[in-house]
């Protein structure tokens, strides 16, 4: 584990403060696409040059360094105690760094020791893999937009949402609008379809790691993308919700099996702030290469 | 574009409709969820946290000891602040604030009090927490940083020219409740 450290420190620094290529392009994209003048065009120039700033001073786009989440895929043998000792210190060093802020509070008692590292802090999902690389990917989640994440039980009578696919639009179209500019929008949606109460929040999150131009390979899915992208905006939410033709820069969804019983359709949003970054890392534990 | 000097005057604060952009100038007081609730239940501010006519920031900033022992400040954007909606109107009521700056905007009893009390609500970018960092020039002091932990304790900032949105004013307007009632209308024709 020579260097795992290092290259830890590397990517959660990176991550607070470099949005990636493809989330950049598409904020660029939408601020081409505001109306000149308008609230929405000024919101999305400060958005820009805010951007430019964090990844020219190395530091957090967003103070809400967020919940730390993830995910490591590595080969049989990797020793998963180990890893995440490691991880802890880079977090911890991170923080005093102020690359993260000092974010993780203790629920009982409401202290805040100023580590980051607690229970559930940093979450870290493992999955093995027959190949002999270890790639790490992490997700940094602000507190404003995981506040507007939401699960549906279908059917839900209120919204005429039924167990099908015109069901889980109606419920998705519906967190949207709660949302309004809350989440800090425009967001992206994770979204999973099935799965239970835990697993559905889970493969929801997980639809962030995907690039922004990707298209999914399940053709209903891939539709159902395009069409609540386009109807969100539609709605005239904008930009922080002060109006504006960009309500959404993006929707993932999959779908998970389900119970007999259970139909849930589990949401998440992430922010314009969006901070994903990944790395394939060398037997060494050195970078190889950056993957978004 | 309008400038606002602190500390404000309630003609200020009257002048200002929604929709209106305006650039803020003088100290702030950051304030969120710890302290509004400590706040509410009847705690003490410090002497010299002076809120009469002033503006409480909706803000947990990344702040740390730069290599001359000073507070810097890496990242200050605003947080939620429907959050507060419990507790607000009775701040801006008890404390004589003029301005709030958050996001997302909050409910009818605060909407209430700004009318009543002269008090806009001022909307600061979500996530824009360099470009608002920049406008931040000094750290002039914090409270109750042992007692709240650094993202909850109130920091004393000098701001120049920092960038807002009235989204709710002090004559009963609300772009939240503007635009919640028309992105409605439009979903329902689009189900």
């Amino acid at each position: 584990m020579a260097h795992l450290k290092e290259s830890l420190l590397e990517l959660i620094k990176r991550t607070s403060s470099e949005i990636p290529e493809d989330v950049h392009r598409a904020i660029l994209r939408s601020l081409e696409n505001e109306k000149k003048g308008s609230i929405a065009e000024s919101t999305f120039k400060i958005i820009e040059q805010n951007i430019e700033l964090a990844k020219q001073k190395t530091q957090p786009i967003c103070q809400d360094t967020g919940s730390i989440i993830f995910y490591v895929e590595g080969p049989i043998g990797l020793d998963q105690l180990e890893f995440r000792e490691i991880a802890e210190q880079a977090v911890r060093e991170s923080t005093q760094k102020g690359h993260l802020r000092q974010n993780s509070v203790d629920s009982l008692t409401g202290v805040n020791d100023g580590t980051n590292v607690g229970k559930g802090f940093p979450t870290i999902h493992f999955h093995q893999s027959r190949e002999k690389v270890t790639r790490v990917q992490l997700i940094l989640k602000g507190g404003g937009c995981e506040n507007v994440g939401a699960q549906y039980s279908l059917p839900n009578p209120k919204l005429k949402a039924n167990r099908d696919l015109d069901g889980c639009r109606k419920v998705i179209l519906d967190a949207v609008y709660q949302a309004q500019g809350k989440g800090c929008g425009p967001g992206i949606l994770g979204v999973c379809i099935g799965g239970d109460r835990t697993t559905g929040y889970e493969f929801s999150k997980e639809q962030f790691l995907r690039k922004m131009e990707d298209r999914n390979s399940i053709e209903e899915l891939n539709q159902l993308e395009q069409d609540i992208c386009s109807t969100a905006n539609k709605l005239g939410i904008g930009p922080m919700g002060f109006g504006g033709k960009t309500t959404l820069l993006g929707v993932k969804i999959c779908a998970a099996n389900r119970l007999p019983a259970s139909f849930f359709v589990s949401i998440s949003y992430m922010c314009w702030a969006f901070r994903r970054q990944g790395v394939s890392l060398n037997e060494d534990r050195t970078i190889s290469s950056w993957l978004y | 574009m309008q400038s606002l000097t602190t500390p404000i005057d309630e003609s200020s604060i009257r002048s200002l409709k929604v929709g209106d952009t305006v650039e803020l100038t003088g100290i702030i007081f950051t304030g969120r969820d710890v302290v509004h609730k400590y706040l509410h239940e009847g705690g003490k501010l410090p002497p010299e946290v002076n809120l009469k006519n002033g503006v409480i920031y909706h803000c947990g900033p990344v702040v740390i000891r730069d290599e001359n022992d000073q507070w810097k400040v890496t990242a200050a954007g605003p947080t939620t602040s429907i959050r507060e909606e419990p507790y607000q109107w009775q701040i801006i009521r008890d404390f004589g604030i003029r301005a709030i700056i958050g996001k997302g905007g909050m409910g009818n009893r605060t909407l209430q009090a700004c009318r009543e009390y002269g008090c806009v609500y001022l909307h600061g970018v979500g996530g824009a927490a360099q470009v608002l960092a920049e406008r931040i020039e000094k750290v002039r002091n914090v409270y109750m940083l042992e007692q709240f932990g650094s993202p909850e304790a109130i920091w004393e900032f000098d701001v120049i020219r920092f960038p807002a949105v009235v989204t709710m004013d002090s004559h009963g307007n609300s772009l939240h409740d503007e635009i919640q009632a028309s992105s409605r209308a439009i979903l329902d024709q689009n189900l």
